[in-house]
């Protein structure tokens, strides 16, 4: 199960609306070992694509420096489907490289609903978590 | 020679832990060799059974992404500082 404050949600959702039609991206951080998603860093696509996304290296080198050296580390990694359901793709699979991490997908097809979901992504196999919203 | 190498939270079970090691080596290849015989098990999740860098991570020396600079040939001089970190992309 993946907790997550309303505005954590907001700000992905906001994220992810304002970046529509391409893909939005980015991370959920917290203290070392918490498994708490406390704050939001956007992301740059660095593929600027509808179907796509990779974290512009120069930009992510820096952020996961600054996370080391805060004693935080990234607990959620979430990204939009823009014409599809927040389920990962086979591309999503193939990428996903952080058994410890939560995979949260958000899905801007509908203009008045997005739908946000939450996945463990382990050796290929995807399975999905419940999301509670809190405050 | 000593290099300073970042390691990311997904590999530091072979680090005991630590965030940041040294090691020695002319070029990245032999520095991740080196790595991998103070913290075994290092090497198969940065080099692929066909000798080229995993696709699931990006390495530094510097600022400098080594896909530009000859992948496991980039040489590296005392005091560089290696950054090793997932690659995170999908579709």
């Amino acid at each position: 199960m993946l907790t997550l404050d309303r505005q954590v949600v907001d700000a992905i959702v906001a994220h992810a609306r304002r970046d529509h039609p391409d893909e939005a991206c980015g991370i959920v951080v917290g203290p070392v070992g918490s498994d708490r998603a406390e704050r939001v860093v956007e992301m740059t696509n660095a593929l600027r694509s509808m179907t796509q996304y990779e974290f512009e290296p120069a930009e992510q080198r820096k952020v996961y420096r600054e996370l080391d050296d805060r004693d935080e580390e990234v607990v959620v990694v979430y990204h939009s489907h823009t014409a599809t359901e927040a389920y990962p793709s086979r591309t999503d699979v193939r990428h996903a490289s952080q058994p410890q991490a939560h995979y949260v997908l958000v899905s801007t097809r509908d203009p008045d609903d997005a739908e946000l979901r939450s996945f463990r992504i382990v050796d290929d196999v995807v399975t999905e978590e419940e999301v509670r919203i809190a405050g | 020679m000593a290099i300073d190498v970042r390691i990311p939270t997904i590999l530091r079970q072979y680090t005991g832990g630590a965030k940041q090691v040294e090691a020695k080596g002319d070029s990245l290849g032999a520095l991740i060799d080196d790595l991998d015989a103070t913290h075994p098990g290092l090497k198969g999740r940065l080099v692929t059974d066909e000798g080229t860098l995993h696709r699931f991570v990006n390495v530094y020396v510097n600022d400098e992404d080594v896909r530009f600079t000859g992948a496991l040939d980039t040489t590296l001089s005392d005091g560089d500082e290696v950054t090793i970190l997932p690659a995170v992309a999908g579709g």
